[in-house]
């Protein structure tokens, strides 16, 4: 599945392990890139983070399983969480139809904005996982 | 140098998702695990299972020498028809779980994991009795067509009344003018059937495609080959049972027949059976995999030998050993990445065909 589209209308960023981080009303939204849930395949379950925690940039803070793997999600903006998809808990298959829309993750309260700017930008994403392949 | 299968261009130019699986490039998926799981559950799929071994055993001492190599009993076995059976060491581990076919009873027919392709040939030839032992696995294509309508497509594609194969029957016919050999089997929990012909016609992939197109044919991989052998409890090698294992210890008693002579029957005998496989069904968001500690009262009772989710029953299921005193409906646990996940004992059938 293609979900591309819906990166262009907000400014989205990435981390190296596959997060996208968007900033809305403050908050950073947090989920995972197309690459990775096209690499990882049929999601079937998630563990999210409870609301309260707080996570320093690119620590552990959920797991993805699809079919054939399990996959640490780090957090990658540091902050404490607001917010989780509760949605996507029943529908993990979400993170496969529609990675940056219906399966956004977590909700952060930034505690150092400036990692965002450190964080990929779309073009440069691109161009990090096409090596990749 | 990975090997690979006669349909690999094929699976390529469907756009396949290719995996590694023991030195064979193969088709992990090409829609996706769910969905080609979901088509073999209603209507028909098609798995290209060319990786796996198969040998011809003939000579006049083919049949004394395949009953000392399985634990179960061939000398029931018509003309025609085959059976499951483990091949043990003398140390009872399983050398390999395997299908024989009886084609006559100087001829026959030993399919077997790819996985163990080298090491069985070897120790057939070991154990041969002068019997005259020929690997034909590179020389004959195998696919498999799994599914409630698997007949329907099978009737598209050959002539021969398949009405009359019942399991394990195999019976040589012709497809798309090319001879072939014809069996009731599979490993997926539903009706199918696996095809034996000439590996250099890779072009009936895409004929069977075209004429069972009206049953919603749909390639089918690795990915749901494994999800679906596990929802009918069906054991893998390498992940359910090894060299390790006897077949005492995992659900394939019925298969061991100590009233017969066979390798590793003293082994079965004497030994000591105190661990269990039984199948058990998480009660958390995870999936176990492979390896996965289990606990019983906190304590170390067993380990995961497979783990995934299960499509139809929309749970994650899999397979553990555990200590004999366990009992189904138990409440287990399941360390996974160090943090413990409640998981109940169940029967290892999670699913069967109407």
């Amino acid at each position: 599945m293609e979900n591309d589209k819906s990166v262009v209308a907000e400014e989205f960023r990435f981390s190296k392990e596959h997060e996208w981080v968007t900033i809305r009303e403050g908050l950073a939204v947090i989920g995972i890139s197309d690459f990775a849930q096209k690499q990882l395949g049929d999601i079937v379950s998630i563990e999210l983070p409870k609301i309260g925690n707080e996570y320093r940039q690119m620590q552990e803070m959920a797991i993805v399983d699809s079919i054939k793997a399990s996959s640490d999600i780090y957090c990658p903006i540091s902050g404490k969480v607001v917010e989780i998809n509760e949605d996507l808990l029943e529908h993990p298959e979400w993170l496969n139809q529609s990675s940056y829309e219906l399966g956004w993750m977590v909700k952060i309260k930034p505690s150092n904005i400036n990692e965002f700017e450190n964080l990929m930008t779309k073009a440069e994403y691109d161009n990090f996982v096409g090596k990749i392949k | 140098m990975p090997m690979r299968t006669p349909f690999y261009e094929i699976h390529k130019s469907l756009n396949a998702k290719i995996v590694d699986f023991h030195g064979w490039e193969m088709p992990l998926q090409y829609s996706g695990i769910i969905d080609e799981h979901a088509n073999v559950r209603k209507n028909v799929g098609l798995f290209d299972v060319s990786h796996m071994g198969r040998f011809k055993i003939k000579g006049p001492n083919a049949y004394d020498a395949i009953q000392n190599l399985v634990t179960n009993d061939i000398s029931k076995l018509n003309d025609g028809h085959g059976l499951y059976s483990p091949m043990c060491y003398e140390s009872g581990g399983i050398v390999d779980d395997v299908i024989v076919y009886r084609i006559n009873k100087e001829d026959f027919l030993l399919v077997v994991n790819a996985s163990n392709r080298e090491k069985d040939f070897q120790w057939v030839i070991q154990h041969s009795q002068s019997s005259k032992i020929e690997n034909v696995s590179d020389e004959i294509a195998l696919l498999a067509i799994q599914g409630p309508l698997a007949r329907n497509a099978m009737q598209e594609i050959s002539e021969s009344n398949l009405e009359l194969l019942r399991p394990f029957d195999l019976i040589s016919g012709d497809i798309f003018q090319t001879d072939c050999m014809i069996s009731r089997t599979g490993y997926t929990g539903e009706d199918g059937f696996e095809i034996f012909f000439d590996s250099s016609r890779v072009e009936i992939w895409n004929k069977i495609m075209q004429s069972a197109s009206r049953f919603n044919i749909k390639p089918s991989g690795l990915g749901c080959r494994d999800t679906l052998r596990l929802e009918a409890g069906l054991m893998l090698y390498g992940n359910d049972m090894d060299e390790n294992t006897t077949p005492l210890e995992v659900p394939l008693k019925w298969t061991v027949k100590l009233e017969k002579e066979f390798i590793g029957k003293m082994a079965l005998l004497n030994g000591k059976v105190n661990r269990k496989l039984v199948g058990f069904e998480m009660l958390e968001r995870r999936i176990a995999r492979h390896g996965n500690e289990v606990l019983v009262d906190g304590s170390k009772a067993g380990f995961v030998t497979s783990g995934s989710f299960s499509p139809t029953l929309k749970k994650s299921i899999g397979f553990c050993f555990v200590s004999l005193q366990v009992e189904l409906n138990q409440l287990i646990e399941i360390d996974i990445e160090g943090k413990l996940y409640k998981a109940r004992v169940c029967s290892t059938r999670f699913y069967k065909r109407n």
